[in-house]
């Protein structure tokens, strides 16, 4: 195999600097952990914690076309009554329902939209988008600002105004799922109202270069840096989903649980294929479990059992230290998925008790 | 990182302390814990289990994965640390002392004689 030189994001030499743990993440040198990551998770629970997420691929769509292409090739509604400002998540789907990769589709005015892909998909979402356009859609253009903007998450429920202390970025205007261009600190940013954590807070898209001052400047009002071993965990215990271990193309969004980001009012690519299973009712799906001892953590792969036959296997595991207790997703057929059912997850030799529980297994406290 | 001059070490990062009383009292080191991260679950051998020189003798979970532990005596197991059960973190916190995992009676206390000495130790750990 040929081994592809690792890139590194615009804030690679910082996190170096102040010590962080480095790791090979989608073709990214990435930063893990900073200090525990227990405690980062505690940071992001309970105050603020930011994350380095400038791996991850932003295209802008942009002309005539760009709205019909993107609504073609997401599950959201992106066809209508979508204004400025607004942000969705969906899928993209092959013609079969297979899942491509997840994003949110975000428009940015009259006819800019911009779409955030995850890091390991981001060429193939580049080529799926630029298929559709020759094919169908000819009046959009695709332009890739990966390198060109960073991307800096600030989560938990300190975030906003820890971000509105340091920026003119308004929360009473810019709500969830929302979008807006202003200055932080002193310098133009794209801030949106989303995140991957489970908690309140943003996503600041500064120029690339901007982004290493913006970095010290957030951890010097109080955030706490934060690696993508506890993003990882943050995501699973709030339950969204990982493309690559819970979902990919070869299950559709039925099957994954994502019918509510399917806007079956449009005409997208692989509707055909979501409607049939919409019809026959799917054959298997994703659920939520946790174990009933705090011991062995079921991780990604361990086999699902129930009465020692195996009816599937563990899509993301591991031990949430916000609910005290290990918990998974994992792919059952449909007579094993109702909370309460008794599984097995077979780990090395051992045999865990486990009970199907219903998602997210964490939700943030109403403000 | 902090080698204690009063115990032997082995090439899997536990540590080995001859007490008073002939048994051994057994932990992972301080370049072990860091290197694992925050440990969430340990799986001891129960006590009067008998365990051997390099040999596995449990589980090490941190929360980014498992390690196998190995026993760096041959002998039987007299008593298990209950702190860490609950308090896992204690393994990072205080890997030399509140944080050691089990005592051995050991069949021949001058098997650790064969283990390394803290200078060897620290040099596989640079």
């Amino acid at each position: 195999m040929i081994q592809q030189p690792l890139l590194s994001t615009p804030l690679y030499d910082l996190h170096v600097e102040l010590g962080c743990r480095m790791v090979p993440f989608a073709g990214y040198n990435m930063p893990v952990q900073y200090q525990s990551i227990l405690g980062e998770i505690k940071a992001v629970r309970e105050g603020v914690g930011i994350f380095d997420v400038s791996h991850m691929g932003r295209f802008f769509i942009d002309g005539t076309d760009a709205r019909a292409l993107l609504n073609w090739v997401h599950t959201a509604n992106i066809n209508d009554e979508m204004p400025f400002g607004r942000a969705r998540y969906g899928l993209l789907c092959k013609r079969d329902g297979g899942i491509i990769d997840d994003g949110i589709v975000y428009r940015m005015s009259e006819d800019v939209y911009m779409l955030i892909a995850n890091a390991g998909n981001s060429a193939k979402v580049f080529d799926w988008l630029t298929y559709w356009r020759n094919e169908r859609f000819p009046e959009a253009r695709i332009n890739d600002s990966t390198t060109h903007i960073s991307m800096i998450a600030v989560q938990g429920p300190k975030a906003i105004e820890l971000v509105a202390s340091i920026s003119e970025f308004d929360p009473d205007l810019v709500r969830p799922f929302r979008v807006t261009r202003c200055l932080v600190d002193e310098r133009p940013a794209m801030v949106a109202r989303t995140g991957y954590t489970g908690e309140d807070g943003v996503e600041i898209m500064p120029h690339a270069g901007d982004s290493p001052r913006l970095w010290k400047k957030l951890i010097a009002a109080g955030a706490v840096p934060c690696g993508l071993g506890a993003r990882d965990i943050l995501r699973l215990e709030a339950a969204l989903l990982l493309h690559g271990s819970d979902m990919d193309e070869t299950v559709n969004p039925i099957e994954a649980g994502l019918e509510r980001f399917v806007a079956m009012d449009t005409d997208f690519c692989g509707k055909e294929a979501v409607e049939a299973v919409l019809k026959k009712g799917k054959q298997r799906q994703l659920v939520g479990f946790r174990t009933i001892e705090r011991g062995t953590v079921p991780r990604s792969h361990a086999p699902i059992l129930v009465e020692m036959s195996a009816i599937g296997e563990v899509a993301s595991g591991a031990f949430s230290p916000t609910l005290d207790m290990n918990i998974g997703l994992g792919y059952v057929p449909n007579r094993f998925a109702a909370p309460g059912t008794a599984l097995t997850i077979e780990v090395r030799g051992k045999f865990l008790d486990a009970v199907v529980v219903p998602l997210p297994f964490y939700s943030r406290p109403s403000p | 990182m902090e080698i204690p001059v009063d115990r032997r070490y082995s090439n899997e990062h536990e540590w080995a302390l001859l007490e008073d009383d002939g048994t051994v009292r057994i932990g992972i080191s301080e370049f072990a814990q860091h290197e694992l991260g925050d440990v969430i679950f340990v799986e001891t051998p129960a006590v009067a289990a008998r365990v051997t020189k390099g040999e596995n003798m449990g589980e090490i979970e941190s929360v980014k994965a498992v390690s196998d532990l190995f026993s760096p005596v041959t002998g039987e197991v007299v008593e298990i640390n209950a702190d860490i059960k609950s308090r896992p973190e204690l393994v990072n916190e205080d890997p030399y002392a509140g944080g050691w995992l089990v005592r051995v009676k050991p069949d021949d206390a001058g098997e650790l004689d064969s283990l390394l000495d803290p200078a060897a130790y620290k040099s596989i750990t640079e």
